[in-house]
């Protein structure tokens, strides 16, 4: 049996299917959604960073006219059971090869004995409108016995420091160490060993859509639908089953448009939980749409590592050991538990081969917005430290560091490739395939060569111009399971229709979907439906982050696909009087092999599929057309790239321009080219935003100091360069279609390759740029303006 | 709550009218009372641009400014740009050229740049990089909206 | 009092402003134009940047302004944000204060006891705060017409393209052969309001607009100001960005036109 693909779309820039609706505004965003008597909910935020909640007055917000309910933290315990745990924990695989320790302080939907973030969310009102629920805040009183801060991760570890979770007795909510070899002895005998500390700041997604949840009542079945603008419907589901104390199937969640989300909606929020609870209770609809105020003091924000590195290396460069140490910020709870850390640990040493790692690492908790994961996930963090260190190598050998990195580089010719270290989903980490020596050569390449950039800089040199080159590489675990769901059925007129555990926020999910289902099926991509981000079109999923979509998605629907295709072709062989060998899926139907008018509709297939009478199955073949596949990867396919970007700094004003800014990038097969550069041109923009432009920062007393958007910079077109991207293609062994992730990689090596850049052009300084961000008056400070 | 001011506008050609509290943003109010929820709201504080609508012919930040202001005024939004169905060459460039992907900040993108071509319909890459930064993009890294609003004000050269 | 909206809407929308009642200048009529009066330009406070972006008026009689409102904010700020309400609002940052204060501006007043003129020295009081009276609203901005023969330059550091000014420094210099007859400079970010540099003019005037000249100057003029401390920038590095900015901006006003 074959299937005829002369026009094979995977591989194929076809243009978006959803581009219509947002073209013209007829995109939904939960927003948009509207029902009839719905009610507008506000949050009274906490202003204080740390405080006992003695008292919360609610008296004059509840009577003024328009707000229907009012409920503080202590009274919504009194209606509520108290949320299990939700945290995101790795599987037993993991949890019994791996030493560590992790406590899970459970976030309640509302504060209620204390406040542990500036922004933390202490009462909720409902109204007519959200202009008066937001008045009615206004009036709501509370009485706060304050607490002193802690806002310094490494502080926060230290005995005699206020605690965050005082049932808990400690800050450090997690740890874990990972080692292989013997990093003690190799270092101790090392020629040359460099020490430097690493910090990497806090900064997030801070999509243009903020966040939103819209809950609905169903009393005819008492059934609750959710609308959110969320990446884990699924997840969702299952949460608010619990807390609503509903069985899932009577819980409905869906995601409409997403605004963009890049992790920051890729977890279960306690609103996500609350509204809904609101709308049963009030059996009215109920909104919440988060204003960007907000979005900046409680949607997560991520980052924020402290790397010790220590680095032993020989005379020609090449690496002999490494120790990392992390202390992670993680803010005032920890929904995403450990994973975003332990990333960071086992993706330190990237391309590079060493056979000697030791990393330990701490979580602490601090009185700041939680931190989850942000495109990157803790990747951007540990590449920035590897990276810094392997330009220091470099310079303290007088080499150049592309050759460094050349020499320690692993080749394409040892893949696959054993770490000797596990994954976060417990597996041995095997670097699958990937030439990263070439993914260098050609990003080095693209910026014009080293040799003639060293011309250029002398020359600028002398005329005081500075010029800097730099460049980071990385390697990237991405698809990861446990799994992703999928369901493929032939409707009765024929087309197909697809629906998938994955949720999208702008990635064009439809489109590559819709490209891979009809390869499949050999019809056309308008001939297929795609239904993403609702637990009604599939039961069992798990959502979209860790660049994990494509890879997961396009494997379940391929699997469920060849199920299918098996009952079709047996099907199409009774009606067309042949056997299943001699049949080709061709045009949207079934056709004889070399016989193409011999041949039946696919809708003529599922019609002939139907139960009941006069069907036209053969004997065996049960009715109906309709397959689900869960896709449970092995493990986790490795992508790779290379950054390198030329920089030139004005030292008096410290502003940097990138004069040249290069991608080479391997993500295996690629479904649409199109829409893989528009995911890493974007995921570079945000990393060159974190660099140089954005950042969350508080002050000694918790307080959140970018508040708005004046004070929280994110690029614009005139800040972002156009970039040249170079595709390597090395396919993935591990799924059918031999896909890689391709979400986060762009914004994983920005950081790295800006501060390379610009240390490497302020070398006549002797200055290292080792903090993130580097911002102009730390550049005029570093080259002694003033 | 203040007492409701009555509204008369104009927004893509139709009459419409309607009553609002004198605080009520613009952008609320095109949204909700209008049922135009083309236009979206990103910041409520006019930096990001998503809000962008055309306020007698000029490029405004409809989250800076109250309905009321709209009085006697025309208005475009996003809805108003295809005609008949057909894409404005601006919403053709950014389909073809792949400039938007999550589409939140799409509207104030197309409308901020259609009155930047009005005013300069040959610009330089680097005047459309100076004009683009008036709206924030998160998803696509910007590389592709430039080259959008090249391809349009090509377009728009050949048919103006 | 709602001109632009461009600065008191955000305030209203972040409940920090809460005003029980809203006057709407954009209904009053007769405060939206520029004349060129001989040598003077009129400028009505209700005047869109916009308009004064585009106005060849302005292109020819106040070229500096031009320059200067570009920097204002982006095209669709420019359509709303009015030159009276970014002067009455004065925020430290502001590129239109420091215009006013380059080019020796007035600004007229009128309240309840009539009108009165006030010169651009007079008018910025401190931060945030200017000479006007609770009861007066601004109904029209005055510039004396530059001199043809001058040279002007606006030189501005700000973290993205459009952003208020971490630092900026506007010049405008009449040369006579190798003498500068006329140094006007003015710096906004530098302090609470935006200031007249006279110690630097001074240099210019009495040594010329040679480098070394043009060096101390710019030293006398990271000396004049009184940058503060915020969170995107210390007062020491707006001193310091005082200073190159200085530099950078007679630079090129001295390389401009010539008697």
């Amino acid at each position: 049996m074959t299937t005829v693909r002369p026009h094979r779309l995977v591989g194929r820039s076809i243009l978006r299917r959803e581009d219509r609706r947002l073209l013209t505004g007829q995109g939904q965003y939960v927003a948009d959604l509207v029902f009839p008597r719905m009610l507008h909910a506000a949050f009274v935020r906490s202003p204080v960073a740390h405080a006992r909640i003695r008292a919360v007055d609610l008296s004059r917000a509840k009577t003024m006219p328009g707000v229907v309910i009012a409920l503080s933290g202590a009274e919504l315990m009194r209606l509520l059971p108290p949320v299990p745990d939700t945290q995101l924990s790795l599987p037993e695989k993991w949890r019994t090869t791996v030493p560590h320790k992790l406590l899970n302080p459970q976030q309640p939907l509302l504060a209620t004995d204390k406040v542990r973030h500036v922004g933390e969310a202490i009462a909720v009102i409902v109204a007519e409108s959200r202009y008066i629920a937001e008045d009615a805040t206004e009036l709501v009183s509370v009485d706060f016995e304050t607490l002193p801060a802690v806002v310094d991760a490494e502080q926060a570890v230290k005995p005699g420091e206020p605690i965050v979770h005082e049932q808990l007795r400690t800050n450090v909510i997690g740890e874990f160490a990972i080692a292989k070899g013997d990093v003690e002895a190799v270092l101790v005998r090392a020629p040359h060993k460099l020490k430097r500390r690493f910090y990497h700041h806090r900064y997030s997604g801070v999509p243009m859509e903020c966040r939103g949840v819209v809950g609905i009542y169903d009393q005819r079945t008492d059934s609750v639908t959710i609308w959110s603008s969320t990446q884990v419907v699924h997840w969702l589901r299952r949460e608010a089953s619990a807390i609503l104390d509903l069985p899932e199937g009577r819980v409905r969640v869906a995601a409409p448009d997403v605004g963009g989300g890049f992790g920051v909606k890729g977890h279960v929020y306690p609103e996500d939980l609350l509204i809904p609870f609101l709308a049963r209770r009030l059996v009215r609809p109920v909104r919440w749409i988060e204003d960007r105020y907000e979005h900046l003091m409680c949607s997560t924000h991520s980052r924020d590592q402290t790397h010790e590195l220590e680095i032993g290396f020989d005379n020609e460069g090449r690496i002999l050991a490494i120790r990392d140490q992390i202390v992670a910020d993680c803010g005032a709870w920890n929904p995403i538990g450990i994973g975003v850390v332990y990333n960071s640990a086992v993706h330190l040493t990237g391309p590079y081969k060493v056979d000697n790692l030791a990393v330990s690492a701490r979580l602490v908790s601090t009185n700041k917005v939680p931190s989850a994961p942000y495109r990157g996930a803790g990747r951007p963090e540990a590449t920035f430290a590897m990276e810094r260190m392997i330009d220091l190598v470099a310079g303290a050998l007088a080499l150049e560091a592309v050759e460094v990195r050349r020499r320690n580089m692993i080749l394409a010719s040892a893949m696959p490739y054993a770490i000797g270290l596990p994954y976060r989903d417990g597996e041995p980490i095997i670097y699958d395939s990937g030439d990263f020596p070439a993914g260098l050569e050609k990003a080095v390449a693209a910026v014009g060569g080293v040799e003639p950039f060293r011309e250029r800089q002398r020359t600028a040199r002398a005329k005081r111009r500075y010029l800097g080159l730099g460049i980071a590489c990385y390697t990237e675990g991405t698809g990861v399971g446990p799994f992703e769901g999928a369901l493929v059925r032939i409707e009765p007129n024929g087309k197909i229709h697809v629906a998938g555990g994955a949720c999208a926020q702008g990635q064009g999910m439809e489109t590559i979907f819709a490209q891979i289902a009809a390869d499949a099926w050999a019809v056309k991509p308008e001939d297929v439906t795609i239904s993403l981000a609702d637990t009604a079109g599939i039961s069992i999923g798990f959502g979209t982050m860790a660049s994990r979509s494509t890879v997961t998605l396009s494997a379940a629907i391929h699997y469920a696909s060849d199920k299918l295709r098996k009952k079709v072709m047996s099907i199409a062989a009774q009606l067309l009087q042949s056997t299943v060998v001699d049949l080709e899926l061709r045009d949207g139907g079934v056709a004889v092999v070399g016989e193409p008018e011999r041949r039946v509709s696919l809708a003529e297939v599922a019609r002939a599929a139907r139960p009941g009478w006069d069907h036209g199955r053969p004997a065996g073949i049960d009715p109906g057309l309709e397959e689900t596949h869960y896709f449970e990867p092995q493990t986790v396919t490795w992508t790779n790239a290379t950054h390198a970007a030329i920089v030139e700094v004005d030292i008096e004003t410290g502003r940097v321009k990138i004069e040249k800014y290069a991608i080479a990038h391997d993500c295996g097969v690629v479904v649409n080219p199109m829409l893989l550069e528009g995911q890493i041109v974007g995921g570079a923009a945000q990393g060159l935003g974190g660099i140089l432009l954005e950042g969350y920062t508080y002050d000694a007393e918790g307080q959140l100091l970018t508040g708005s958007l004046m004070d929280y910079l994110l690029p614009t077109a005139s800040d972002i360069p156009d970039m040249e991207l170079i595709h390597l293609e090395s396919p993935s062994p591990l799924n059918p279609l031999g896909v890689k992730g391709v979400g986060e990689g762009g914004a994983i090596a920005p950081p790295a390759a800006v501060a390379n850049a610009i240390s490497d052009a302020l070398a006549p300084f002797k200055v290292e740029f080792n903090q993130t961000p580097i911002t102009p008056e730390r550049i005029a400070q570093a080259t002694n303006q003033f | 709550m203040s007492d409701l001011v009555h509204i008369k506008l104009t927004v893509n050609g139709t009459s419409y009218e309607g009553r609002a509290e004198p605080r009520k943003l613009l952008v609320d109010f095109l949204r909700e009372d209008l049922g135009l929820t083309g236009t979206h709201s990103g910041c409520e504080h006019g930096i990001c641009g998503v809000c962008t609508v055309l306020f007698n012919g000029e490029a405004a930040r409809s989250c800076i400014m109250v309905a009321v202001q709209a009085e006697g005024a025309e208005i475009t939004t996003v809805e108003g740009l295809a005609k008949d169905g057909n894409f404005h060459p601006l919403q053709e460039a950014f389909h073809r050229e792949h400039g938007l992907q999550c589409g939140f900040c799409t509207a104030g993108m197309l409308i901020t740049a259609l009155d930047f071509l009005r005013t300069n319909p040959s610009p330089s890459e680097e005047e459309i990089r100076e004009a683009m930064s008036a709206v924030i993009c998160r998803c696509t890294g910007y590389r592709n909206i430039v080259r959008a609003v090249v391809a349009a004000a090509e377009l728009m050269r050949a048919k103006p | 009092m709602l001109a632009g909206g461009q600065s008191l809407i955000p305030m209203m929308n972040f409940r920090i402003a809460t005003p029980s009642a809203i006057i709407d200048l954009n209904r009053v009529p007769d405060l939206d134009y520029i004349r060129h009066e001989i040598d003077i330009v009129r400028i009505g406070a209700m005047t869109r940047q916009r308009k004064i972006e585009f106005s060849g008026v302005i292109a020819n009689t106040l070229p500096l302004l031009r320059d200067a409102v570009k920097l204002v904010g982006h095209l669709p700020t420019r359509s709303r944000g009015t030159i009276g309400g970014s002067l009455a609002h004065a925020d430290p940052a502001a590129e239109l204060p420091m215009a006013l204060q380059v080019l020796e501006g007035e600004v007229v007043a009128r309240g309840p006891a009539g009108e009165r003129v006030i010169k651009a020295g007079e008018f910025f009081r401190s931060l945030l705060a200017t000479a006007l009276t609770s009861e007066e609203i601004l109904i029209e901005v005055r510039f004396p017409v530059m001199p043809s023969n001058a040279g002007y330059a606006v030189e501005e550091f700000s973290r993205r393209h459009g952003d208020f000014a971490i630092c900026a420094v506007a010049t405008v210099l009449v040369r006579e052969g190798e003498r500068c007859v006329k140094a006007r400079l003015a710096s906004c970010g530098t302090g609470p309001v935006p200031l007249r540099l006279k110690a630097a003019e001074s240099v210019l005037e009495q040594k010329g607009l040679g480098d070394a000249a043009i060096a101390e100057a710019a030293e006398a003029a990271a000396l004049e100001v009184e940058p503060m401390h915020d969170q995107n920038g210390s007062a020491e590095f707006r001193r310091h960005l005082t200073r190159v900015l200085t530099g950078r901006a007679l630079l090129r006003a001295s390389a401009g036109k010539v008697s």
